[in-house]
């Protein structure tokens, strides 16, 4: 089953390998746009679970509260009014936070050992305990994610609630959900599920109806469907990946170049102090400095 | 009674002569000493950010949050103390037409044999380090200035920050690289070092690394071979 102990499968800046001998299932978050009602039980859930407190603020005359993520807001539920050309207004409803990628940009950028893990089972986690606070989280996540704190210093943002799923337990925004909107899973059952959604949707005349497990970023373990089909709709990126300029930052090939270059610096040095020496015109024969042309 | 060291190859000087000519000011070497002590401590921090294995440098800064946070306020140290240092200098670095023929003679000056004739107090290599320079710590200011967390960065794009960290390593390593030269070069021209830690340099370094420079510090007083015998 997929709620089991979670083995570490990859650290933020570290070399060597992490132990792999236990290969967990994946696990994912399914949430189906179609079925959401906005009640924002799961922003609630998310709150009371992480025991995290927004500050009160004001209304920017939307529904969405707060308007955006933040450091103790780690799903947001976003609305948007959208003119179809087809189905005329429509009011389209995104849970928003962390989509726990595969390939996780903002753990290729983090330069902290082990401020951001990946769990076996497809969790992305930061350890804020080993966050220095420098953001580069924020530069490598293609979905912008990643919300720092003022307070602290430190990064924060959905952990699919590590810590129940560590023990068999749903997470809680999962556990809340009034029209299961929100499934929870083995990936590979939700992958499913959702298709199976999408194929309902078609049925009923949503013909661009989707699945969002974008593979620029190795899918990720939370899904949408996407009733509508487009992405952009939704305000989510249609073909999302790491930014090639973080790829190419924080590649081996920039970082052994870049220790390559050090090392032959103080070679280059090294050798051609032992080939030519020192230059010492005091040494000289007196009157060897005119020789010159 | 003292005895007088032979003239002829009396070799590397420890002392200062009686008629050693001043070459870089008490202001100039403490300004240039505070630049190079910051520059160790960016590098330090810069590198344990870039690459793993270097992580262990963060260590030297009490620990990796507080060498993130010093790292840009010694950033911008570096650069007015940068600043301040290199605008006094720009006169002495303009490039003339002799500097291209020193260049074409470097290689061969760099293998062993003789300099070209300098005619400034800086040859053309000292002149290039000090323009790059100039142009590698203006970058890494404004790269550093965009993704210093959390006064600036929040108010950047995405992207904007994106590319500065790309360029902000790109510079960092040319500029190693430069550092590198500057250092070695100090070294490998055996009174360069003296000249910056004591501020003076023998009349022979003088006459053989910059005659330009000699000439004009020197015009005023006798003729050299009045003054030698002396």
């Amino acid at each position: 089953m997929a709620l089991e102990s979670l083995d570490v499968r990859r650290r933020s800046a570290s070399e060597t390998r992490a132990p792999d001998i236990r290969s967990r299932q994946e696990v994912a978050k399914l949430i189906d746009i179609s079925r959401c009602i906005g009640c924002k039980a799961c922003q609630a859930a998310c709150m009371e679970w992480n025991d995290l407190r927004e500050e009160v603020g004001a209304t920017a005359g939307a529904y969405d509260n707060p308007a955006d993520l933040t450091a103790s807001s780690w799903t947001v539920m976003r609305f948007f009014e959208e003119e179809l050309p087809e189905r005329g207004l429509q009011w389209l409803i995104v849970k928003d936070g962390c989509l726990h990628c595969s390939d996780p940009g903002c753990l290729k950028a983090c330069p902290a050992p082990g401020a951001i893990v990946q769990l076996s089972n497809g969790i992305v986690d930061f350890q804020q305990e080993a966050c220095i606070g420098c953001g580069y989280c924020q530069a490598g996540c293609p979905f912008d994610v990643p919300r720092y704190s003022p307070k602290d210093d430190k990064a924060y943002k959905c952990t699919l609630c590590s810590d129940r799923v560590a023990v068999g337990l749903e997470p809680a925004c999962i556990k809340t959900c009034p029209t299961q909107a929100l499934s929870f899973g083995a990936k590979e059952d939700m992958r499913a599920l959702a298709d199976e959604r999408v194929g309902e949707l078609k049925e009923r005349g949503y013909g661009q109806a989707q699945v969002y497990d974008p593979s620029g970023v190795g899918g990720t373990h939370v899904l949408y469907v996407m009733p509508h089909g487009d992405p952009a709709l939704y305000r989510k990126p249609r073909d999302p990946s790491i930014s090639p300029l973080v790829a190419l930052w924080r590649s081996t090939f920039a970082r052994t170049l870049g220790a390559v270059t050090m090392g032959a610096v103080f070679l280059a040095g090294f050798f051609h102090w032992m080939k030519v020496g020192p230059v010492d015109p005091d040494a000289r024969p007196e009157g060897g400095e005119e020789k010159r042309s | 009674m003292s005895v007088t060291p032979p003239r002829h190859g009396h070799a590397f000087a420890a002392e200062r002569p009686p008629d050693a000519l001043q070459r870089y000011s008490e202001a100039s070497r403490l300004t240039h000493w505070a630049v190079a002590l910051a520059y160790v401590l960016l590098f330090c921090s810069g590198l344990a950010l870039f690459h793993p294995f270097f992580f262990w440098l963060s260590g030297l800064f009490g620990s990796a949050a507080l060498m993130r946070v010093l790292h840009p306020f010694i950033g911008v140290a570096l650069a007015v103390l940068f600043f301040a240092y290199a605008s006094r200098l720009w006169r002495e670095n303009l490039l003339l037409p002799s500097d291209r023929r020193w260049l074409r003679g470097m290689l061969g000056y760099m293998t062993g044999r003789d300099e070209l004739r300098v005619e400034g107090k800086y040859n053309a290599g000292q002149k290039l380090m000090y323009w790059s320079m100039i142009g590698f710590v203006a970058g890494l200011l404004a790269t550093g200035l965009l993704l210093w967390r959390p006064y600036v960065a929040p108010a950047i794009p995405v992207d904007g920050r994106r590319l500065a960290a790309v360029l902000h390593a790109v510079f960092a390593f040319v500029m190693f690289v430069g550092i590198g030269v500057h250092v070695y070069a100090a070294l490998w021209t055996r009174g360069s070092m003296r000249a910056m830690t004591q501020g003076w340099v023998t009349r022979r370094w003088a006459r053989y690394h910059h005659p330009g420079w000699y000439e004009r510090e020197t015009a005023g007083e006798p003729p050299p071979d009045r003054r030698e015998s002396a």
